[in-house]
């Protein structure tokens, strides 16, 4: 569940792959056989496209499949927070982050500031409770940087 | 938790792992959650309207489809035009998400985020200096932290008991 991917993955895609990967970012049908309509989409078999998915799916080029949850709508929330793990004790430090499952998502970055992660909580009180047990089984402090002001314009990426 | 029925919380859980790869995936979370497979569908439809579900979608690793140069940009805008400059950088084709967050003075300055993907560092570069003219002179100060690793990624998550 916790695959660490790396950077550069190297996993081959075909252009089919990248046709797959650009329709599901899209969206997938509420229907009752929703590959089926993909897959005429797209112009394949439907067992084609359930087995390209599965691939990439195993292989961490398709990270996440299913229903994207606003927190906000739920009476949750989103916060970004950063902290600066010394070099030395990185590696512990993110077995530590990670194991929260409030955390939704953990990157490595090129900064001071080298763990910048997002804790998606069902209440805005459990963002602070938990960014302060993040900060006693740390001893780091979590610097929290709250949306304001959302600049939407999706997240797709061109495969 | 707002406005979520048991039942609507039931079929939330069931796909938290990700929508199963058959067929009639709406099916499995019905023979789950023990309604009918139309009923699903028609919940999920509604969570949607709602705005609780955004979209039911793949989520790519960017650095598996060669997007391996991945950037935050992050710039310190003089907060009487913040909203207007994060609206532009927010428009530009190939910022995937803005956002507007508090600094934290003294050691964090900046106040606009803006995520900028491309497949080597020198076309993120170009794309950070596209922001930059359009930020102009109420930009005091940026920086980029580029990603080196994903550490983990798996999304929200409910928790079994609810809120």
């Amino acid at each position: 569940m916790m695959a660490r991917h790396p950077m550069a993955a190297n996993i081959a895609l075909n252009d089919l792959d990248r046709r797959i990967v650009n329709v599901l970012q899209e969206g997938f049908p509420l229907v009752a056989a929703p590959f089926a309509a993909v897959a005429a989409k797209i112009d394949i078999p439907e067992s084609q496209l359930i087995a390209r998915l599965q691939r990439m799916t195993d292989t961490g080029v398709v990270t996440r499949f299913g229903p994207f949850l606003d927190a906000a709508a739920m009476g949750g929330a989103f916060c970004l927070c950063a902290v600066a793990a010394p070099a030395d004790r990185f590696e512990e430090i993110a077995g530590i982050v990670d194991g929260f499952p409030q955390v939704a998502h953990n990157y490595e970055r090129e900064h001071a500031l080298n763990m910048w992660f997002v804790l998606a909580t069902e209440s805005p009180e459990e963002i602070d409770s938990t960014a302060l047990r993040i900060e006693q089984a740390t001893g780091l402090a979590v610097l929290r940087f709250p949306k304001l002001e959302e600049f939407f314009i999706g997240f797709r990426v061109a495969a | 938790m707002s406005g979520l029925d048991s039942i609507d919380r039931s079929i939330i859980e069931a796909t938290q792992a990700g929508l199963a790869m058959t067929p009639r995936p709406y099916a499995e979370i019905a023979r789950s959650v023990g309604i009918g497979e139309a009923d699903v569908i028609l919940r999920l439809g509604r969570l949607m309207q709602r705005g609780v579900i955004r979209r039911i979608a793949i989520a790519p690793n960017h650095y598996a489809l060669g997007l391996t140069a991945n950037g935050m940009t992050v710039w310190d805008i003089e907060d009487e035009v913040a909203s207007e400059v994060g609206r532009e950088v927010g428009a530009l084709p190939f910022v995937t998400h803005c956002y507007l967050r508090p600094r934290a003075l003294p050691s964090w300055p900046y106040n606009l985020f803006a995520m900028v993907h491309g497949t080597t560092r020198d076309e993120v570069e170009a794309k950070r200096r596209e922001i930059a003219l359009l930020a102009g002179p109420a930009c005091r100060a940026c920086d980029i932290l580029y990603s080196k690793r994903i550490l983990k990624k798996t999304g929200l998550r409910l928790s079994a008991n609810g809120g």
